[in-house]
């Protein structure tokens, strides 16, 4: 076989342009049925420049590191993985060719897709169409398994859906009184689809909540006083924003040099991945998420050595604490080696096809550094919503999570078959009845 | 004249053909970025009507963008391709001609930032009407048949490989025609010295609209070929950095031929791939430094370096 000899990214550098036309289908003759290959392909999709890259970065080294550990045990079934990073930056014409590229060309095993939705939301019936294995890793549309059905494309994290519901719920609970929201959230489809969600819940739970204010600030906006002044004059109880990355830590920085968190309690579904960067700009008594089950400091882990291990290694090649996506690297990397895993053992250690990897998802559980996480029969991940409150302490030089509330997946997620703007609106507000105990800081 | 012939010309229009026809069965993942390049190619090739006249547009890409979200609203209710890439062609020039009738008043620096306003204004509109065009996460377009036939997906991409080549060799050969008629030749005289062109009795307005809408065209007939087959449009389409990838390639391809666009293109796109297959993070630097090399070593495009190769072929 070619590749055991040198790899494709060798030849490709050496021959030049030339290694194009090298007629794949020499090697997938020599690609026999069931038999072991010398090595997994993993192609992964995520923003390598941008303002995403924030998350996109974290998320490729995260699959570096993890990549390099699951290869020094062994790999998986005996066999190494090996990643083929695409960047997501320049847009869906050059990542949908990028696509077929890894598919058709470098014919990876299994893709892993997209940070942005708008990828997601074109990769996938892509995947559907190559019959390729696809991992839907970090993005958030909740569109992608309500409006279609696939078989190759597995979400191996939450949605949108329950990562806005779970900071609402959070919201009534703690502060049930409340009777003024405004919104600040970036002008793009993440924006858009994340207020529709809260509006359509805070509608259902809590009718008699006014929105004072919509404020939509260009995406990768750098100031925001108009926003700001706005909302000090409005005085609402509650401002939400589902805004991250640089967009995110501005609008933290200047809300704070003007005073805005001590007339209103923030709500900031993503904002896990900020603190460390914006340090002490963030008060304490401000309603914090991060996407899912993550915190580096997990208050519940699944296994306490299992996290500190991972924060640790990551800190120590990175230097920075781990946030969401290196989360959302590992999970979809554990899902992927309890999918083999699963398949290899349905056919008596044999090697899957794409049919039979594929056929291994729905129902597959795994393990998270912080959970046990099930893929539902859909394809989409039921993932746990950790939501906390902000602290300080003398420890950290930015604010910890405090009050956490771990919501159970099953709670805060849209059935299966059900569209979630129609699911929420039949929400009542005794589903607070059934949120669990919030967990100190410790 | 050192110029190549037209002869010369349509035979190596036809030899590159074939080269592409040869790499989409030896590579068939390339067909799709073929496809693409051949697409920008068109949409270039409207720009270098323009730069005839010595315009730059830097908003071309409204035309794409128009043309691509035409495709993906009518798709649904036309399933057919033969007959959408005509209709949004069509839209496209349409719109040329309204907001030609304001921009071909300006020259230079105003004509350039103008267009490029105009499009900024409409990626805004795809942008804010959010309910109707879904935002920056864009609306997917269903395959449509092509010619009655619903194909398979290999036979959906040779299909929209060989519609895209069909329409750069008669584009190509169109604008060929177009350019050396006394209406293309205008072009030039407006880039020289207007005036004087006035003074002849034809209206310089009239030579640059008739261009304009003639590029908007062009750039209708890329957009609808770029939405088919990506299948997803979102307003990054239309965006002023769109616009000015179709400025780069002209640069890059050359100016003095219609085969310099298309040229242009295909190096853009296999760059582009090659750069992000070896340096995922860094493939921009490839890219810039490949548009420098070309500045400063061949300033006239890569049709200009043809050009001389064939020149020095002829004299040997």
């Amino acid at each position: 076989m070619i590749d055991s000899d040198f790899s494709r990214r060798g030849l490709l550098l050496g021959a030049g342009f030339g290694g194009v036309f090298l007629p794949d289908a020499l090697r997938n003759a020599v690609q026999a049925q069931g038999t072991r290959p010398t090595e997994i392909k993993l192609g992964i999709t995520t923003f390598l420049s941008g303002p995403a890259s924030v998350f996109g970065v974290p998320g490729k080294q995260a699959a570096e590191m993890l990549i390099e550990e699951i290869n020094a045990a062994g790999g998986i079934g005996g066999v190494p993985l090996r990643a083929i990073f695409v960047d997501e930056g320049p847009g869906l014409d050059h990542l949908v060719g990028e696509f077929r590229r890894l598919v058709q060309n470098e014919q990876v095993d299994v893709m892993l897709a997209s940070i942005s939705s708008g990828s997601c939301l074109a990769c996938t019936p892509l995947a559907e169409e190559l019959k390729k294995v696809t991992l839907l890793w970090d993005c958030g549309t909740q569109r992608i398994f309500e409006e279609h059905s696939y078989q190759y494309a597995f979400r191996t994290q939450a949605n949108a859906t329950p990562e806005i519901l779970a900071p609402l719920l959070y919201l009534l609970k703690t502060k049930p009184n409340f009777r003024t929201v405004a919104v600040v959230n970036q002008d793009y489809a993440w924006g858009r689809d994340s207020w529709e969600i809260w509006r359509t819940a805070q509608a259902a739970l809590k009718p008699d909540a006014r929105v004072v204010a919509e404020l939509f600030p260009r995406f990768g906006s750098t100031d925001f006083s108009t926003e700001i002044t706005r909302l000090l004059a409005l005085r609402p109880d509650v401002i939400l924003s589902a805004s991250w990355g640089g967009d995110l830590d501005t609008f933290i920085r200047q809300a704070n040099e003007r005073r805005l968190f001590e007339r209103s309690t923030f709500v900031m579904p993503l904002a896990e991945s900020s603190l460390e960067r914006v340090g002490r700009s963030l008060p304490a008594g401000h309603i914090i998420g991060a996407r899912g089950d993550h915190w580096h400091m997990h208050p519940r882990p699944r296994d306490k050595a299992h996290l500190t291990r991972f924060v640790e290694n990551y800190r120590r090649r990175y230097n920075a604490y781990p946030i969401y996506p290196v989360f959302h690297m590992a999970q979809a990397l554990s899902a992927l080696q309890a999918g083999y895993a699963k398949a290899l053992a349905a056919k008596g250690g044999a090697w899957p096809n794409q049919v039979e990897l594929a056929a291994a998802f729905p129902g597959l559980e795994y393990d998270t550094p912080t959970s046990r996480m099930t893929i539902r029969a859909d394809g989409q991940g039921l993932e746990q919503q950790l939501i906390g409150t902000s602290k300080r302490v003398d420890t950290h030089d930015f604010a910890v999570l405090d009050n956490m509330v771990i919501f159970p997946a099953e709670m805060v997620t849209t059935p299966a078959g059900k569209i979630s703007t129609d699911w929420l609106k039949t929400l009542k507000p005794d589903i607070l009845a059934d949120m669990p105990a919030p967990i100190p800081y410790a | 004249m050192s110029r190549p012939g037209g002869k010369q010309e349509a035979l190596l229009a036809l030899a590159g053909a074939a080269a592409l026809v040869a790499i989409a069965f030896g590579a068939p993942w390339l067909k799709f970025v073929l496809t693409i390049a051949l697409a920008k190619g068109l949409a270039v090739l409207g720009i270098l009507l323009l730069l005839r006249a010595g315009q730059v547009s830097f908003g071309h890409a409204l035309y794409v963008a128009f043309a691509a979200y035409v495709v993906a609203f009518l798709a649904p209710l036309v399933p057919e391709a033969l007959v959408l890439l005509p209709l949004a062609a069509l839209g496209a020039a349409l719109l040329g001609l309204v907001i030609g009738l304001f921009v071909s008043r300006y020259r230079e620096i105003f004509f350039g930032m103008m267009n490029l306003a105009l499009s900024m204004v409409f990626y805004s509109l795809l942008e804010k009407f959010y309910h109707f065009t879904r935002g920056t996460d864009g609306i997917r377009v269903q395959p449509p048949r092509v010619a009655g036939m619903a194909l398979t997906r290999d036979g959906y991409e040779w299909a929209l490989f060989g519609i895209a080549l069909g329409l750069c060799l008669v584009a190509g050969w169109l604008a060929r025609i177009y350019l050396a008629s006394p209406m293309g030749q205008a072009l030039s005289a407006i880039k020289t010295r207007e005036t004087r062109l006035e003074f002849m009795g034809i209206s310089a307005r009239a030579a640059l609209l008739f261009a304009y809408v003639a590029s908007a065209f062009l750039a209708g007939c890329a957009g609808a070929i770029i939405a088919m087959t990506t299948r997803h449009v979102t307003p990054l389409l239309g965006y002023w950095t769109a616009s000015g990838e179709l400025v780069f390639i002209a640069v890059l391809g050359g100016a003095g031929a219609v085969l310099g666009p298309f040229l242009g293109a295909i190096a853009f796109e296999l760059v582009r791939v090659y750069a992000a297959a070896t340096l995922a993070d860094s493939w921009q630097l490839i890219l810039g430094s490949v548009l420098l090399g070309v500045i400063l070593f061949a300033s006239r495009g890569l049709w200009g370096v043809i050009e001389a190769l064939l020149r020095r072929g002829r004299r040997a």
